[in-house]
C-alpha cells in the first residue's frame, strides 16, 4: 500500500438473497468496506485468529492480511489513541472494544480526543473512525459485560452514536459510519447479534441520523432503540389485542437525533412512550422525554413516559430479567397514559 | 544506581548510567564513545535556535504578565531539549508536543502567533497540523504518546519513511497511555521517539514521588526498547542522542525511549508559585548549567560564532518579539458564530443552536449601534 489519495471503488456484485445474523451482516458489512476502500481498517482485541469474541471480524484477516485486520495489545486507550493517529495520517480505522464496559478504559481518548479533534484544530484535522462496542444486557452476561454505556457518549460533542436494531441496518449504518468524516461510536445490540433476515446485500437502509417507524399506529408512539425494539414491537402487536394502536419509532442514531420523525409522530398519536435499557436517571431516554416535551405539549393527551433500566448497576444473570424493560411493564405504563 | 544487565542479550536496551554529554556547562568537549560532536553548522543552527527560542520565551512570559496571554508554561532552562530534539528529526516527521513545547514548534517553524493561539484563548489550536507536521498541543497527559504511535505505524503501512517524535513530562510517564504507547510501540515496531524532558517537577511534585526506577529512561527495557539518557541541558548531546534513536525508527528497528535530563527554572506556570515547593538554591545551580551559554562558549571557543553572527541572530530573535508583541498585542477577532462549525463536518448538525446565537448577536449589534 502506497498511496491512499483516493477510494478505491470495487463494484459490488449484489448476491442472492441469504439469511445473515446481525453479527453476520456485520462482518459482511466490514468486508465490503476493506473491500471498496484500502483506508479502511479492523483492529481490536481478538479479531485476528479468533474473529473476535462475537465472531464479527470472522475471516477478516486471512482475507485482508495481517496489515488490515489484526490483533494488538490488550489495552483499550491504547487502540483508540492508535485509531487517532492512523485516522491522522489518512486511515478509516475501526477498532473494536470487546465488551461495553471495556470500553472504559478508552474514554479519555474518545472524550478528549476522537471527539473533539476536528473543533480544537479549527476544522483542520477531522477522524473519520468507528468504535465498535458490543452494548447491553439479555444474553446472561456476568457483571461488566451488559452495561449500556450509550449515555456517555451522547453527552459527548464531536460524536455521532448509532446502534442498529435489525440485521439489514446493522449493515447499511455500518458502512454508512465507516464512510463518514466524523468518529462514530457504533452501538452493537449484544442479544440481537444472532437475530436473522434475509439480506440481499450490498444494501442501503434509511440514511444515517434518521429514525424509522417500524411499526404504523395511532393511539401512541413507542420510541426505542438497539435493543429495546423487538420488545417494542412485541408490546405494540400485543396492544393491539387489546384494541390500542401503537406507533414503533426506532431510533436507529441516537446522534444526530431525529426529531422531525419524533415529534410527526407523537403529535398524530398525542401520547408517547420511551423503552430504554439503560438506567433511566440522566439517560438518553431522558433527553427523549424532554425533547418530545418541547416539541409536542401542545399535542399531548399525557405526560410522556419512560420504560428504563432501573437506577442500579447491571444486575447479575439470574436477576436481569427483573431490571430489564419487559413486554409487561411496556404494556402497563401504556394503560397509566390517561385513556 | 547500577544495574546488572539481564543475560538475555538485552544489556544493550538498558540507558547507561550517566546521561550522554557532549559538551559541559562550560563550553568544553566531553568526547563520548558512542556519540560524535554534531558538525559546526548544526551547532550554529543550533545556536541560532536556542537564541530566537529564548527570546520567543521570555516574550511570552513578558505577555502574559501583562495580560495578553491566558496563561503560559516556560521553557525557560528547557531550551536546548526541545531545540535539539526539533533539529534532530526531518521537517516530514511529526512532533506530538505537550503544552510545555512552544519553543519546540517555533524551532519547527510554526507562526509564533499560531502557537500562543491556545494560551491566548481565540482558539484551542492554532496552526494546521499538517503544515509543519506538528500534532495539536496537547494537555491531557500522555494521550498524544498513543497518537503518535498510531501516526507512526499508518506511516510505515503506507510505505513511508516518516518517524514520530512525542513529547513528554518526567510527571506524565505515570500515567497509563505512556505505558500503553510504549507497548504498542514496540509490538508493533513503530517508527516513534519517545523524548522525556525530566525537568525534576510535575507542577509542585518532585520526581521522586513518580517514580522511583533508577532512571526514566530504565522503564524501556520493560517493552523490551533501548532506553537512553541524555544531558537535556547540552544541546549538542540532544542532537546526537536523538538523531541516532530517529535514524533506528526510520531504519525500521522501533522505538527509543529518551530521558533528557533538564530543569524548568521558572513556576510550572505563570499561575504557580514555585517557591512553596523547592529550594532557590537549587534553582541557581541550575542557571550554572544554563543551555545557552555552553554552547555560545564552546562556539566562540572553536570561532564559529563570530561577534557579527551573534549580533545577527539577536538581531533576528529581537525581530521574533517586535512580530510578537505587534500581533499578539492586538486584541484578536474572534466570531462567536464559529463555535459551531467545526464540531462536525456537517454544520447543519447545530444549525439550530446556531440560529440561537445568531439571534443573540443580531440584538447585541443592535443595540450596540
Ligand atoms: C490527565 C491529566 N492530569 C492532570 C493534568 C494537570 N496537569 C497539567 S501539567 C501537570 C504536571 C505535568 O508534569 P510533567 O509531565 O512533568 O510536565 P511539565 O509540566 O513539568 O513539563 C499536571 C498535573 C493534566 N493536564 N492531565
Amino acid at each position: 500500500m502506497t498511496t491512499l489519495e483516493s477510494r478505491v471503488d470495487i463494484p459490488e456484485i449484489p448476491q442472492q438473497a441469504t439469511t445473515y445474523t446481525m453479527a453476520q451482516a456485520l462482518t459482511a458489512a466490514l468486508r465490503d468496506a476493506m473491500a471498496a476502500d484500502e483506508r479502511v481498517l479492523m483492529f481490536g482485541e481478538d479479531v485476528g485468529a479468533l474473529g473476535g469474541v462475537f465472531r464479527v471480524t470472522d475471516g477478516l484477516t486471512r482475507t485482508f492480511g495481517e496489515n488490515r485486520c489484526f490483533d494488538t495489545p490488550l489495552a483499550e486507550a491504547g487502540i483508540v489513541g492508535m485509531a487517532v493517529g492512523m485516522a491522522m495520517n489518512g486511515f478509516r480505522p475501526v477498532v473494536e472494544m470487546q465488551f461495553d464496559a471495556f470500553a472504559y478504559p478508552a474514554l479519555e481518548q474518545i472524550i478528549s480526543h476522537v471527539a473533539k479533534m476536528r473543533n480544537r484544530t479549527r476544522g483542520r484535522v477531522g477522524l473519520p473512525m468507528v468504535i465498535r462496542v458490543p452494548y447491553a444486557g439479555g444474553i446472561g452476561g456476568v457483571e461488566h459485560h451488559c452495561d449500556s454505556s450509550e449515555a456517555y457518549f451522547a453527552h459527548t460533542a464531536g460524536l455521532t452514536v448509532v446502534s442498529p436494531a435489525t440485521p439489514a441496518d446493522a449493515y447499511s449504518l455500518l458502512r454508512e459510519s465507516i464512510e463518514y468524516p466524523d468518529p462514530v461510536i457504533f452501538l452493537e445490540p449484544k442479544r440481537l447479534y444472532w437475530n436473522k433476515a434475509e439480506l440481499q446485500l450490498p444494501l442501503r437502509t434509511e440514511p444515517l441520523g434518521r429514525a424509522v417507524i417500524r411499526r404504523p399506529g395511532t393511539d401512541v408512539t413507542l420510541i426505542a432503540y438497539g435493543p429495546t425494539v423487538p420488545h417494542a414491537l412485541d408490546a405494540a402487536a400485543a396492544a393491539e389485542q387489546e384494541g390500542r394502536s401503537v406507533e414503533v419509532i426506532d431510533l436507529r442514531s441516537l446522534v444526530p437525533f431525529d426529531d422531525a420523525t419524533v415529534t410527526a409522530s407523537v403529535r398524530r398519536t398525542g401520547r408517547a412512550v420511551v423503552v430504554a435499557e439503560a438506567a433511566g436517571f440522566a439517560s438518553v431516554a431522558s433527553e427523549v422525554v424532554a425533547r418530545v416535551t418541547e416539541q409536542c405539549f401542545h399535542s399531548l393527551e399525557a405526560p410522556v413516559r419512560r420504560v428504563t433500566g432501573f437506577d442500579i448497576p447491571y444486575p447479575p444473570p439470574k436477576s436481569e430479567h427483573h431490571h430489564l424493560p419487559s413486554v409487561d411493564r411496556i404494556l402497563d405504563v401504556v394503560e397509566e397514559l390517561q385513556w | 544506581m547500577v544495574l546488572h544487565a539481564p543475560e538475555t542479550g538485552h544489556s544493550t536496551l538498558l540507558p547507561s548510567a550517566e546521561p550522554v554529554q557532549l559538551i559541559d556547562e562550560h563550553g568544553a568537549v566531553t568526547p563520548h564513545a558512542d556519540y560524535d560532536l554534531p558538525s559546526e553548522a548544526e551547532l550554529l543552527a543550533a545556536y541560532r535556535a536556542l537564541v530566537l527560542g529564548r527570546r520567543f520565551d521570555r516574550q511570552a512570559t513578558t505577555m502574559v504578565k501583562q495580560g495578553r496571554l491566558a496563561v503560559y508554561p516556560s521553557s525557560n532552562g528547557q531550551e536546548a531539549s526541545q531545540v535539539g530534539a526539533v533539529l534532530a528529526t526531518r521537517n516530514d516527521d511529526w512532533l506530538f508536543p505537550t503544552y510545555r513545547d512552544c519553543v519546540a514548534l517555533v524551532t519547527r517553524g510554526v507562526d509564533p502567533v499560531g502557537v500562543l493561539t491556545l494560551l491566548r484563548g481565540d482558539w484551542h489550536s492554532g496552526y494546521d497540523p499538517y503544515e509543519q507536521h506538528v500534532a495539536p498541543q496537547c494537555t491531557p497527559l500522555a494521550t498524544q504518546s498513543l497518537h503518535g504511535v498510531g501516526l507512526a505505524h499508518a506511516a510505515r503501512l503506507k510505505g513511508e519513511d516518516t518517524v514520530a517524535l512525542v513529547f513528554i513530562g518526567d510527571g506524565a510517564t505515570s500515567e497509563g497511555d505512556f505505558h500503553e504507547a510504549l507497548n504498542f510501540a514496540a509490538v508493533f515496531k513503530a517508527p516513534v521517539v519517545f523524548f522525556v524532558q525530566n525537568n525534576g517537577f510535575a507542577i509542585s511534585v518532585p520526581l521522586d514521588k513518580q517514580s522511583v526506577a533508577p532512571s526514566l529512561a530504565h522503564k524501556a527495557i520493560g517493552y523490551g526498547i533501548p532506553g537512553k539518557r541524555v544531558d537535556g541541558n547540552d544541546v549538542a548531546a540532544v542532537i546526537s542522542v536523538v538523531s541516532a534513536a530517529v535514524e533506528r525508527a526510520r531504519a525500521g528497528e522501533g522505538p527509543t525511549l529518551i530521558e533528557a535530563h533538564t530543569y524548568r527554572i521558572d513556576a510550572h506556570t505563570n499561575a504557580d508559585d514555585a517557591t512553596r515547593y523547592r529550594d532557590a538554591h537549587d534553582v541557581e545551580a541550575w542557571r550554572g548549567k544554563d543551555p545557552v551559554s555552553r554552547i555560545d562558549a564552546y562556539l566562540r571557543g572553536t570561532g564559529a560564532l563570530t561577534e557579527e553572527l551573534a549580533a545577527g541572530y539577536a538581531a533576528e530573535a529581537e525581530a521574533v518579539a517586535e512580530d510578537l508583541r505587534r500581533r499578539l498585542g492586538a486584541d484578536p477577532v474572534t466570531d462567536p458564530r464559529e463555535l459551531f462549525h467545526h464540531v462536525y463536518a456537517d454544520r447543519e448538525r447545530l444549525a439550530d443552536q446556531a440560529r440561537l446565537l445568531d439571534e443573540e448577536l443580531a440584538l447585541e449589534e443592535g443595540a450596540g449601534q
